[in-house]
């Protein structure tokens, strides 16, 4: 079989022919389309090219869609060299095909110009910087949404979907409490082994307990648990909600007349607002007592001299000082969550993306809340 | 034996599928033959789709056995079966359409997972495959997300034909279709099947689709192929179920057009 004969050039007295045989198939594309490179530019070299060439195609055994546009490519080079190019000898059973690649790419291919890569640098800081501020409005839209509903549903307390709140709250808070408790209690062991370990240097380990109490109230707890809600719940309502809109779920909701903000997003922010300040005061709580232990077991102080010097070291204030925060980290979760869930588009990498903006995002705006906090108590002196 | 396989594309024997105590498929012997359109009719939920996915080995069977291309799938190296999963195309009903990339690149992924090709080539045999399907170079670029269902079928149809397979599936390809969008695609169906000289093994509720475009139909009814023939012996049969359906409230059209003209 002539199977490595696939393209040969010669020249029959004052006529240019170009034989064409074998297995013009997907398999043997690639070797086709350098021969076919090969022979077209070895024409084009030649000066004074002949008007006239024949390819002969009668030795074409297999032809399949890749082999019959490469035909039809060699024949269209061909014609930029010669009058007159004619394809003889196509075998009658591949004339459908061959007359269907003839059709195909005969609109101007659009040719994308190479990119100039500092324009396209700039390019994508002001789409960044656009898109910045994009997103703050959305942000800032979606809070506003969720205040016009809550004002309705405070006028109107009927209209809340109790159930749906109460099963969120059972999701982001009941379910939660066991890894909250965990990782909290984990960290307290940590900074109380940490503080006592340093502060013996200077003999003053017993202020390991003031290290523990107001780092633990005024801080961590709260930072803490709302940076592993973003994760844990922030991330789940955004592919909920990215998901329901895929299939056009929430598109449904609207057409039956109900607000997805009243039906969706409401329950889920008022859960997370719940559900935040008991977590921060579960952690809290498993902090100290993580933090009391290690005292105890490595430190050496007694539980009962924790306890006396806690209640001296700590007040009230450091207790409300980090809980009034966590109902704000909260909404700022259910807010980012909510907004980032609805961008999602068709795609699932659009739903993988906003996921990963809704968890980064929530955290990023949960510290810096924590800042501003920090900087409004001190200012009052709190 | 190899004239046999020549003329058989898929051969079925007392094939077995079910999911704990139901029978989808008991017992169903089926053959396709090279070069035709079949469709497979029957209730939903009745197994088609069960069917089509345990050929196409997505679902596990629980005996019988399954040739496509005159290789036993069972007896088949790895590399044996997936050489001639290179030769089969499937369009789903859904279209199944990778969502993150283009067009473009949805056709020309199973190109550059199977055959070593230029850029360029791919290109360009992708844009010619997207015109075989009636589709230009500005919705090359688009992603699925911005097609619509006709478009997305078309799209599929281009992505299971990239390969040139000689054995192309069709999920209900015009199902959700308005009509003329699904005369159209039965009459793109039959184009591409004459030029590429395919087989199609295709599962189809459209009455119209099973009258103009298919060689033969077969029947499928509790888990057996009920009957099996070009559409006259479906409108001759006396099956309850096959009866029920060709001859039903939504069928008279076609009785009559037939009995004008018979096939």
């Amino acid at each position: 079989m002539s199977t490595e004969l696939f393209l040969h050039g010669r020249m029959e007295g004052e006529k240019a022919a170009v034989v064409a045989s074998g297995a013009w198939t997907a398999r043997h594309a690639r070797e086709l389309e350098l021969k076919l490179e090969r022979l077209v530019n070895a024409t084009g070299q030649r000066p004074g090219s002949r008007p006239e060439v024949a390819v002969d195609a009668a030795g074409i055994r297999e032809l399949d869609t890749f082999g019959a546009w490469l035909l039809e490519r060699l024949l269209r080079e061909l014609r930029a060299h010669f009058a007159d190019v004619q394809l003889v000898g196509l075998l009658p059973h591949h004339h459908g095909l061959f007359a269907e690649m003839q059709q195909a790419n005969r609109g101007a291919t659009a040719r994308r110009a190479p990119e100039n890569s500092t324009l396209l640098g700039l390019e994508a800081v002001g789409r960044g910087m656009s898109s910045l501020a994009s997103d703050f409005a959305a942000l800032v839209a979606m809070l506003g949404a969720i205040g016009e509903v809550l004002a309705r549903v405070v006028a109107r307390p009927r209209t809340l979907r109790l159930t749906s709140t109460v099963h969120q709250l059972d999701r982001v808070g009941w379910q939660a409490v066991p890894i909250i408790l965990l990782i909290t209690f984990l960290i307290g062991c940590i900074i109380a082994q940490q503080g006592i370990f340093h502060f013996r240097k200077f003999g003053a380990d017993d202020y390991v307990v003031d290290l523990v109490g107001i780092l633990v109230l005024r801080e961590i707890g709260v930072l803490l648990v709302a940076i592993m809600v973003a994760g844990r719940s922030g991330s789940s309502y955004t592919a909920e909600l990215g998901s329901m809109k895929m299939r056009e779920e929430i598109d449904a909701l609207q057409t039956m007349g109900r607000d997805p903000v009243e039906v969706l997003i409401l329950p889920r922010a008022l859960a997370l607002v719940l559900a935040l300040p008991m977590l921060t005061f579960l952690g809290s709580l498993s902090a100290l007592y993580g933090g009391g232990l290690v005292a105890w077991l490595y430190g050496g102080m007694s539980p009962a001299i924790f306890i006396a010097r806690l209640q001296e070291a700590v007040s009230i204030t450091h207790f409300e000082a980090g809980l009034i925060k966590a109902p704000f980290m909260a909404l700022v979760i259910g807010v980012v969550a909510c907004s980032e869930g609805l961008k999602v588009k068709g795609s699932a990498e659009s739903l993988g993306l906003q996921t990963t903006t809704s968890v980064v995002k929530s955290i990023f705006l949960v510290i810096v809340l924590d800042g501003l906090f920090a900087v409004f108590f001190a200012s009052i002196g709190m | 034996m190899h004239a046999l396989a020549e003329r058989t594309a898929i051969r079925i024997r007392d094939l077995v599928v079910g999911f704990g105590d139901h029978m989808v498929l008991d017992g169903l012997s089926l053959d396709v033959r090279r070069g035709e359109i079949l469709g497979v009719v029957g209730a939903s939920g009745g197994g088609k789709s069960v069917l089509m996915r345990t050929v196409i080995g997505l679902l596990p069977k629980r005996s019988g056995t399954i040739a496509v291309l005159g290789l036993d799938l069972d007896a088949a190296a790895d590399e044996e079966s997936r050489a001639i999963g290179r030769r089969c195309g499937i369009l789903f009903q859904q279209g199944a359409l990778f969502s993150s990339l283009t067009v473009l690149q949805n056709v020309q992924f199973p190109m550059r997972e199977y055959l070593q090709l230029s850029e360029r080539l791919m290109r360009e045999v992708a844009l010619a495959k997207l015109e075989m399907v009636g589709l230009t170079a500005v919705d090359a670029e688009k992603f699925p997300a911005e097609l619509s269902g006709g478009m997305t079928k078309r799209v599929a149809l281009a992505r299971a034909l990239a390969l040139d397979p000689e054995i192309v599936f069709l999920d209900e390809p015009t199902s959700g279709l308005d009509p003329i969008s699904a005369g159209d695609f039965d009459a793109l169906i039959r184009t591409l099947q004459q030029t590429l000289g395919l087989t199609v093994y295709m599962n189809t509720h459209d009455l119209d689709t099973l009258s103009e475009v298919c060689d033969r139909i077969a029947a499928l009814a509790d888990g057996k192929v009920a009957a099996v023939g070009p559409m006259a012996t479906m409108l001759a049969c006396e099956h309850p179920w096959v009866r029920a359906y060709f001859r039903g409230k939504r069928a008279r059209g076609l009785v009559r057009a037939t009995a004008l003209s018979p096939i």
